[in-house]
């Protein structure tokens, strides 16, 4: 799709919508609208007239005005330089613009994505010889992106061939070549440590796999309850404030995926600054080194232009499937996946599109589906398997999960991270439902569970959801009845529902201790808290009244195990565990001698 | 090119022009219209082609012809002047004087529809607001940047509780308070003069600017009033180095100023008929607060939205929610329980209070206080839903002593008096004061070193 830039003329603006005439133009072609040089993309064509959007504001456009179509379709730079950065929805690199324009995003200006005058320092891959048959997704030697990314360049899609040179060890600036390809077609293209892709277009792999591991995110509620695969696609529904930001924040953080994409979709500018202030301030745990290493950011906030939201989450795609050929696992947070359908619905609105439900247009499901079609574990053309996660946040109207981008996104995920708003509201946080949400995945990441941290994860997962599930129908008893109706068994369930929610399922994620917790330290204190629960069943059977359990001092101890030793001290949880069966034993011990001296 | 006028109105209903014959019109622009008795009214261009053009006009399209309605096209977008005369002023909608004084002049003017702040010139907010009330301080703070709403129903003291603030607003180490640009749309004329007044009294007028469309002003004009009034917020925050308080009430009428143009424009609505970028025009008012690297100024928003029926899931309230920083949520209940100000501390957030309070901002344990109060307040629902079930007699001691707690905290906490401007450690001493009806172990959210310190059981 690369011709010549042919040009036309504006016909009529609507908002983001310009009519342009422009004969031959083809649909998804990038075109340069009216004086000032905005980026428009074609969306429909009708007659000689090309319907097109504009990724910036339209004011003071006027008919009359030129325009071009550039003859290929909106694509991104892919090559060093990216991690670290942010970019806005169609890739414009914003911290470059802001030295360069200031506090407001100008119009028109056209910067390219990637640091041209960088060098970076290339090592060829040492077993490539000249002649050699290069495939798409071949390694042609590295680069140092960031201390811990060694960035692998790769043959592109549309470079394969045969290897005519290849340049030696040294420093180089992106447009430097660095090797040259004979192409099937004859023709001798160069190589360079970059190349384009458009955004649209899945990137090529050899074949997909399935996820093997699951994402550790350091969140418990996530990890033991409702475990997320590399490769597989999560969802996080929830009503506004309860809590998707910082649960993406969260596993941006904390997850051991290699290279984090976060795409703000119609969201706030503060939360992207946000990041870009803590992320450098914090430790990766698992390499030691300043979370921005890994990370890149995709912005379109809410009071960007509209059309460039719904580009911004094939930009952050795109580029995490090249990392992801790489060989490399790839976490994408897109917050939120409701904005990019909204862009969709006002696009196809204007366009005067039949809309099937709320407004929303007919192609709703199957773009959505597209969308996360592109999260999987897959073999690479050369680097050994990579993944691409997708976790996207869903802000429903009104919180009704009923709404069309949340039940379709249902249908499509495989975790299912429901937050609730009755639970933010009580500051239960990560406010996850426990009854809502869902994994698909609890059979296979049980597998990796029992491998690396312990045989019974399964069925202490499943005794503390039935825990769960059991509180929730006392609940109900003591609601209609009052709490006089409950046995003293029943009130202990209770009890112990109450320990696994305080102690086990609520994590602040502004507690420097408890922010993160290894996949040990979630264990541990699952356990902790069942045993508790068993040890005080025991003894209730035996006749303690409930009473004298529900004032042990060890169970405010318990509750504040979490904060109280961190991921490293995992030794002290497991000699809490001791003394607090032990201490249990001295009840049972004192009750079993007040009953004799009773008799 | 100069200003043409045209005569070739098509169409006018429901606030919009159709003109004819009218080639090369600029998207946005500005336009002037004269009705058959000369008088003037204002609009813009929402849509143009090479052979019409779709007009907006502020005043409504009441009492136009097609004959004699004589349309000029500008040639400039909407733009206001700027200059620090402008405080002390008031304006309409669109930012002409409406106190009889002559209209600003400056050769600073700019464009109302402002462009988005790039995400990498902002700082991140975090000064700590006092604001002397208890329940935002304490439970929801503001901090310099942030756009917090007051959530309200009709009736309810929106309006005294946003006076307040503006009032008691300042930082704590510092004299200077904020300068205050306030936007009025579509309150009664009674809503307006309260402002004023209460302005005048607190001495502040000088240090105000004043955007104004009353009730029975032309709807229309709402959908400029918030730009305008934003363009001179930014103007005195960002040219001027000024820390900006933003007061608007009341948005709920500008969402239902942007429902009629946009069902009279044709527009696919999509929940309750307001339309479906309705979450993108909003954002572009409120997402113009917020701090930006290297300047001195701030802008702070302040929104009053009055719910419609009380309920928080109605678009509006609902959007906004999505797009604010969090959300101060008053109640009819307490409200009618006498409680002022009526806040209801559970569904109010303040997104933004995480960085804003602790150790170098406020006080070590503001934090974990909050978290404390959080749980226990909404462990007492739970509480005073089962009491009306079964009745308070039939509720367990723990129930019945988190019930005692809740009214306290109502009563104690909550409550203050319209010119009682708290300090936030008194906040956080009266917050011990409650909390300190529980035993220690029953406190598991504060730490232990929180509860030496200032648990009374544990002071002597
Ligand atoms: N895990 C957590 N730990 C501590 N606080 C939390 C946590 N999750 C949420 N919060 C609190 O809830 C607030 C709102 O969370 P967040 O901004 O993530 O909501 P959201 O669902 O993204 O809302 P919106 O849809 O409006 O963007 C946060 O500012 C924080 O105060
Ligand atoms: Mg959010």
């Amino acid at each position: 799709m690369s011709t010549n830039p042919r040009s036309g003329t504006i016909q009529e603006i609507n908002g983001p919508i310009v009519t342009i005439q422009l004969p031959g133009a083809r649909n998804g072609e990038q075109v340069k609208i009216g004086e000032l040089g905005l980026v428009g993309e074609v969306i429909a064509l009708d007659g000689e007239e090309a319907i097109v959007q504009a990724y910036e504001s339209t004011e003071g456009l006027r008919p009359g005005e030129p325009a071009e179509g550039l003859g290929w379709p909106l694509s991104v730079e892919l090559g060093p330089g990216l991690l670290g950065g942010i970019f806005d929805g169609i890739q414009r690199p914003l911290e470059q613009i802001f030295l360069r324009a200031g506090d407001h995003i100008p119009r028109g200006l056209t910067l390219p994505s990637l640091d041209r005058e960088r060098s970076w320092h290339f090592v060829p891959d040492p077993e490539l010889e000249i002649g050699a048959e290069l495939v798409t997704g071949m390694r042609l030697g590295t680069v140092q992106e960031t201390d811990t990314i060694e960035h692998r360049i790769l043959v592109p899609p549309d470079r394969f061939g045969d290897l005519l040179e290849l340049a030696p060890e040294g420093e180089y600036r992106l447009e430097q070549p660095i090797g040259r390809v004979r192409t099937p077609d004859g023709r001798t293209r160069k190589l360079k440590l970059y190349h384009r892709w458009p955004v649209r277009t899945p990137r090529p792999f050899r074949r997909r796999d399935h996820g093997i591991a699951p994402l550790i995110t350091g969140q418990r509620i996530l990890d033991t309850f409702f475990p997320l695969m590399k490769g597989s696609k999560g969802a996080i529904p929830g009503p506004f404030g309860a809590g998707k930001t910082m649960v993406q924040q969260q596993i941006a953080r904390w997850s051991n995926a290699d290279i984090v994409v976060y795409v703000g979709c119609g969201e706030r500018g503060n939360e992207l600054v946000d990041v870009l202030e803590s992320f450098p301030k914090l430790q990766d745990p698992y390499t030691g080194r300043n979370l921005m290493e890994r990370t890149l950011l995709v912005a379109n906030t809410s009071n960007m232009p509209v059309v460039a939201r719904e580009a911004s989450v094939y930009v952050g795609l795109t580029i995490a499937e090249y990392y992801r050929d790489q060989g490399y696992d790839v976490l994408v947070l897109a917050d939120s996946t409701s904005r990019w359908a909204e862009a969709l619905r006002e696009v196809s609105g204007r366009l005067g599109q039949m809309p099937v439900e709320e407004g929303y247009p007919a192609y709703l499901a199957s773009r959505l589906a597209a969308v996360y079609e592109r999260a999987g574990r897959v073999e690479t053309g050369g680097c050994g398997n990579g993944s691409v996660t997708l976790v996207g946040a869903v802000s429903p109207p009104g919180g009704d999960f009923s709404e069309p981008v949340t039940a379709h996104t249902k249908e499509i995920i495989q975790t299912f991270w429901a937050l609730s708003k009755d639970l933010a509201d009580a500051r239960h946080y990560p406010a996850v439902d426990w009854v809502g949400s869902f994994s698909e995945h609890v059979h296979t990441a049980a597998e990796w569970w029992h491998r690396e941290v312990d045989r019974d994860w399964e069925n202490k997962r499943g005794s503390a959801l039935a825990l769960l599930a059991r509180d929730a129908e006392l609940s109900r008893i003591v609601n209609l009845v009052g709490p006089e109706a409950l046995s003293s068994a029943q009130r202990w369930e209770l009890e112990g529902a109450a320990l696994i929610k305080e102690g086990v399922l609520q994590q602040s994620a502004l507690d420097p201790v408890d922010s993160f917790a290894s996949p040990e330290k979630q264990f541990l204190l699952l356990n902790l808290m069942l045993t508790i629960y068993h040890k005080g069943a025991e003894l209730i059977e035996l006749g303690v009244p409930v009473q004298e359990l529900m004032t042990l001092p060890m169970l405010t101890r318990a509750r504040r195990a979490k904060q109280t030793y961190n991921s490293r001290q995992t030794d002290k949880l497991r000699e809490m565990l001791e003394e607090i069966v032990l201490e249990f034993e001295q009840v049972r011990l004192e009750y079993a001698k007040f009953e004799e001296h009773a008799r | 090119m100069s200003a043409r006028e045209y005569r070739t109105v098509a169409s006018a209903r429901g606030g919009l022009l159709v003109v004819k014959q009218v080639p090369r019109v600029a998207f946005g622009d500005r336009v002037m219209i004269r009705d058959h008795r000369g008088r003037q009214r204002n609009g813009q261009v929402i849509r143009t082609s090479r052979s019409e053009a779709l007009i907006l006009v502020f005043e409504g399209t009441d009492d136009l012809d097609l004959e004699t309605t004589w349309v000029r096209f500008m040639d400039e977008p909407l733009e206001i002047s700027l200059s620090p005369e402008l405080l002390g002023r008031v304006f309409n909608g669109i930012g002409e004087p409406r106190d009889d004084r002559p209209p600003i002049v400056s050769n600073v003017r700019r464009s109302v529809s402002g462009s988005a702040i790039n995400p990498a010139a902002r700082t991140y907010p975090r000064e700590f607001i006092q604001t002397g009330i208890s329940t935002i301080d304490g439970l929801n703070a503001l901090v310099r940047g942030q756009k917090l709403p007051i959530f309200s129903g009709s009736g309810l003291p929106h309006n005294r509780l946003a006076a307040q603030i503006v009032r008691q607003a300042r930082l704590m180490d510092e004299e200077s308070g904020f300068s205050v640009v306030f936007a009025a749309l579509g309150v009664s004329y009674s809503d307006a003069r309260f402002f004023e007044e209460d302005f005048a009294s607190s001495g502040v007028l000088g240090n105000v600017v004043m955007y104004i469309n009353l009730a029975d002003d032309p709807p229309v004009e709402r959908l400029a009033l918030p730009r305008v009034a934003l363009t001179a917020a930014e103007y005195l925050a960002f040219d001027m180095d000024r820390h900006v308080l933003v007061v608007m009430t009341d948005m709920t009428n500008y969402a239902e100023a942007l429902r009629e143009v946009s069902t009279a424009k044709g527009d696919v609505p999509s929940r309750k008929g307001y339309p479906g970028y309705l979450y993108s025009d909003l954002a572009e008012i409120y997402e113009r607060s917020g701090r930006i690297r290297d300047r001195h100024g701030s802008i702070t928003l302040v929104p009053v939205v009055t719910m419609p029926s009380d309920d928080i899931t109605h678009p509006i309230p609902d959007l906004t929610g999505y797009i604010t920083e969090g959300q101060i949520v008053l109640s009819r209940e307490l409200h009618n329980q006498g409680v002022y100000p009526p806040i209801h501390i559970l569904p109010s957030l303040s997104r933004l209070m995480k960085d804003g309070i602790g150790k170098d901002d406020t006080r070590e344990d503001h934090p974990r206080v909050a978290s404390q109060l959080y749980a226990l307040y909404a462990r007492a629902q739970e509480a005073r839903n089962l009491a009306s079930i079964i009745g308070a007699e039939e509720l367990s001691e723990r129930d019945r002593r988190y019930l005692a707690f809740a009214d306290a905290f109502d009563r104690q906490f909550v409550s203050q008096g319209e010119d009682e401007d708290r300090s936030i450690i008194e906040t956080l001493n009266l917050a011990w004061e409650l909390l300190s009806r529980f035993p220690n172990d029953a406190l598991s959210r504060v730490s232990e070193t929180d509860i030496a310190k200032y648990h009374h059981s544990g002071k002597k």
